[in-house]
């Protein structure tokens, strides 16, 4: 068998991950192995990462060029991305590239990650109207609690602090 | 300590083996990926904006008040370092294999006690990273968000209110946050349980990782388990998520470990004397060889049966014993079967100071 990698080398090298239930075997001469996985466990290589996409990809939607049709004209318009060249490399071309591709996106993210929306850390600087939000919806929670605890004193607080925060949204504000 | 006296250094303080749960669980390490607004991902840049990337975070770790929060962070383009330094930081896993390839455009920063590093124009702009000895996935993940949270006082992060932090890679939005543990379970392999745990643990969203060499073994012993999910999830939920999968694997392993013992205690001891005696007296180890009897010693020393052997030393010779750290400590190329020799010398060196 020779390396998936380099194509010339025999492969001596095997890695196996199972992600998800399915197992994965990933062959290697040994001069590949060294340089994307050094003993020991250096990061979560990308090959695994990237092999991993391909395979949904390839899998999920169809095979070949992953499914998605060569259309010269889809080009994000920022960074020039086709989407024939994201189908090829799976990596994608600058942050505009999300908006830009968002319908052929969200399946994609749903397949990998089982989910569309970010539910994590929001940066204090350029994330401001996400972290309004994500507060909003924070004490939107909290409200329920205390409706169903009966602390009517506490819903009232926090009933204003949603008013007030929704108003800053509303405002364009929060930045 | 310069990048360069790190380099010249095995040692790193994930070695140490002083975090909780060492004896089981080597490393815990949590990265996560960012990357700048208004500028195309690294395999899109040009050499103009590379240089932007790098010039920007250079200005972003010497904030003042971003530089008080991280500590002293060193920057170091990577052109400015030999090929064989870059290799041992690699091997010492202060940045990835990938940052090698066209290392011109790309960058490390370092933190002093190497805790913390940053590789910049990898696949993302930024990923951030700490390595901590033992069980301690709250803690990295918490110097890690500090840092973050540092460098954002001065770079504007490619952020979206529905997907969050946007990377290259369709794999790391959300969170950008990869988590994992490097550990070691050699008790599960002997009592032939290791299939049905791995196969367990992976329903949940997990990734576990074996290195093979030639047959089925898995070299060392050692498995790394992350997190596959990074949308949808908060990063504590990852982070909590992991830590309960890696303390019933810790549990499983302990067991397999008493059950062993308990039934067949020559088996057992037999296999780590062995390996002591190998190391400290062979003439010719390959690096495959070398860790397989690592893990058979170390596995000794974490059960008590051999003791004088710090697990630091075991953890400190896993890197020494890679081929760039040996053709840097003999000055000159050596051919693979030159260096089995002079790693059997290196180990052979090492065991013959220790009081056992
Ligand atoms: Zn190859
Ligand atoms: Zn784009």
């Amino acid at each position: 068998m020779l390396c998936e990698r380099c194509g010339q080398r025999p492969a001596t090298v095997h890695f196996t991950e199972i992600t998800n239930g399915h197992k994965r075997e990933t062959h290697l001469c040994e001069v590949c192995a060294g340089e994307i996985q050094p003993q020991g466990f250096g990061f979560p290589p990308q090959l695994f990462l990237h092999n991993f996409l391909a395979g949904i990809l390839n899998q999920e939607l169809g095979g070949g060029n992953f499914g998605w049709p060569e259309s010269a004209g889809n080009k994000c318009e920022k960074c020039g991305l086709a989407e024939s060249q994201f189908a090829k490399q799976g990596l994608l071309g600058c942050g505009d590239c999300y908006p830009y591709f968002e319908e052929k996106l969200l399946p994609l993210f749903r397949r990998i990650h089982g989910n569309t929306r970010h539910t994590g850390k929001v940066p204090a600087r350029t994330g401001g109207r996400a972290r309004l939000v994500k507060e909003i919806e924070n004490l939107k929670r909290l409200l329920k609690e205390a409706v169903s605890r009966e602390e009517f004193e506490r819903a009232a607080q926090l009933r204003d602090s949603i008013r007030q925060l929704e108003r800053g949204l509303e405002e364009g504000g929060g930045a | 300590m310069t990048l360069r006296e790190t380099v010249n250094n095995a040692h790193s303080h994930w070695m140490d083996a002083d975090g909780p749960e060492s004896e089981i669980i080597i490393s815990s390490r949590v990265r996560v990926a960012r990357n700048l607004a208004g500028i195309p991902f690294p395999h899109l840049l040009n050499k103009e904006n590379s240089e932007k990337v790098i010039h920007a975070v250079r200005l972003a770790i010497s904030n003042k008040e971003a530089s008080e929060l991280l500590g002293g962070l060193e920057l170091s383009s990577l052109g400015e370092l030999s090929p064989l330094e870059r290799q041992i930081l690699v091997d010492k896993h202060l940045i990835s294999p990938d940052l090698l390839n066209d290392f011109q455009r790309k960058a490390v920063v370092l933190r002093e006690d190497e805790v913390v590093s940053i590789m910049v124009n990898e696949e993302d702009h930024l990923r951030i990273q700490c390595i901590l000895p033992g069980l301690q996935l709250k803690e990295a993940w918490d110097v890690v968000n500090r840092v973050d949270d540092g460098l954002e006082k001065t770079l504007d992060y490619a952020f979206s209110e529905k997907v969050g932090y946007l990377t290259s890679c369709p794999t790391n939005v959300g969170t950008g946050m990869r988590a994992s543990v490097m550990i070691h379970l050699p008790g599960l392999k002997l009592a032939k349980q290791l299939a049905g745990v791995l196969n367990a643990i992976n329903k949940l969203g997990l990734t576990v990782r074996g290195l093979y060499g030639e047959g089925t073994e898995a070299l060392g012993d050692l498995f790394q388990i992350s997190n596959q999910i990074t949308l949808g999830q908060s990063e504590e939920e990852i982070i909590n998520n992991l830590i309960s999968i890696a303390r019933q694997i810790l549990a499983q392993e302990q067991a397999a470990r008493r059950n062993l013992y308990k039934d067949r205690r020559e088996v057992i001891e037999d296999r780590v004397f062995r390996a002591f005696g190998a190391l400290k007296y062979a003439r010719i180890l390959s690096s495959e060889e070398a860790m397989r009897l690592f893990s058979d010693l170390r596995l000794g020393v974490e059960m008590k049966i051999i003791s004088g052997i710090p697990v630091r030393l075991l953890n400190e010779l896993m890197v020494k014993i890679r081929p760039a750290f040996i053709t840097k400590m003999a000055g000159r190329e050596l051919t693979p079967y030159q260096r089995d020799i002079f790693r059997a010398g290196l180990i052979r060196r090492e065991f013959a100071n220790l009081p056992v």
